[in-house]
């Protein structure tokens, strides 16, 4: 036991990320896919980052309103698809049959859930609560015939390519 | 494990500096805690510190992580950044003399 001289507190060092940024691509719309961006999104979020969200391609879904509540997760193409225990592969024959997807949908929501992490469109909701910002890409839109009334509340703008890469001038960029 | 000495209150606390023994604290020392690292405390701001401390035992002796602190707690997520400015889950952990959240989200 050593006994500190000063009171030694923590250094939560607010000032130490003044202007740092981070830049997320969302570029997939599989349930699997969805998250590592919302989780890291939300843990820069906690640490007082600036973070931007550009939601584009498949990962446009993320972001419909009538599309969001719905991602699905398949094990077709997945070889790190396993068995609810231990360390028993699903063998990539079976993984397209009928009945694989929404199962492997049902098993991995649930285990989400299980952590107390939300589904995806509170995910963004708490993100956006949290100072985050949501952007959708102008191509995507355009591509599925979608505006800003098709989109989740949270988006702030549907911005084109050009205006992302302004936006998040001197960020750290995450492709996902 | 280091004693440090905030406000006259001699505490054990990790290698960063948040508390390690739940049973010394209490609301006095939550002030100055507080204090050393900037934050004001009101209603709102006590609510959510006794909310942790509640939720930390009921939870088997794991911190709650924002999100928690929102869902179970009822307590809005902006509101949160707003009376513990920029890392929230972080400063309410400390000033209620818990460790950090271990949970990602």
């Amino acid at each position: 036991m050593t006994a500190t001289q000063e009171a030694f507190v923590p250094k939560f060092d607010d000032d130490e990320n003044e202007g740092r940024k981070l830049a997320i691509i969302c570029s997939k719309g599989n349930l699997d896919m969805a998250y590592p961006g919302l989780i890291l999104a939300n843990a820069a979020l906690g640490e007082g980052v600036e973070t931007h969200l550009f939601f584009t391609f498949w990962g446009f879904d993320m972001i419909i309103k009538s599309r969001m509540n719905d991602l699905k997760f398949s094990p077709a193409g997945n070889t790190a698809m396993h068995m609810p225990v231990g360390d028993v592969r699903i063998p990539q024959a079976l993984a397209p049959l009928p009945g694989m997807q929404p199962m492997a949908t049902h098993m991995l929501k649930k285990q989400i859930a299980d952590l107390g992490v939300p589904e995806v469109p509170d995910f963004l909701e708490h993100i956006v609560a949290s100072g985050g910002h949501l952007w959708a890409c102008r191509m995507s839109a355009d591509m599925n015939h979608v505006d800003m009334d098709d989109l989740v509340d949270g988006v702030e703008a549907i911005i084109n390519a050009s205006d992302f890469i302004e936006l998040t001038d001197g960020a750290q960029l995450l492709f996902i | 494990m280091p004693v440090t000495t905030i406000d006259g209150h001699e505490i054990h606390v990790d290698d960063e500096g948040f508390m390690t023994v739940y049973d010394e604290w209490d609301e006095t020392l939550a002030k100055s805690l507080a204090a050393a690292i900037g934050v004001e405390m009101n209603d709102e701001a006590w609510a959510a510190i006794r909310f942790m401390r509640t939720d930390f035992k009921a939870q088997d002796d794991v911190t709650p992580t924002l999100r928690r602190v929102s869902t179970a707690g009822g307590f809005e997520t902006k509101k949160l950044f707003e009376l513990f400015p920029k890392k929230p889950a972080k400063k309410m952990a400390y000033i209620a003399g818990l460790p950090k959240p271990k949970g990602c989200v």
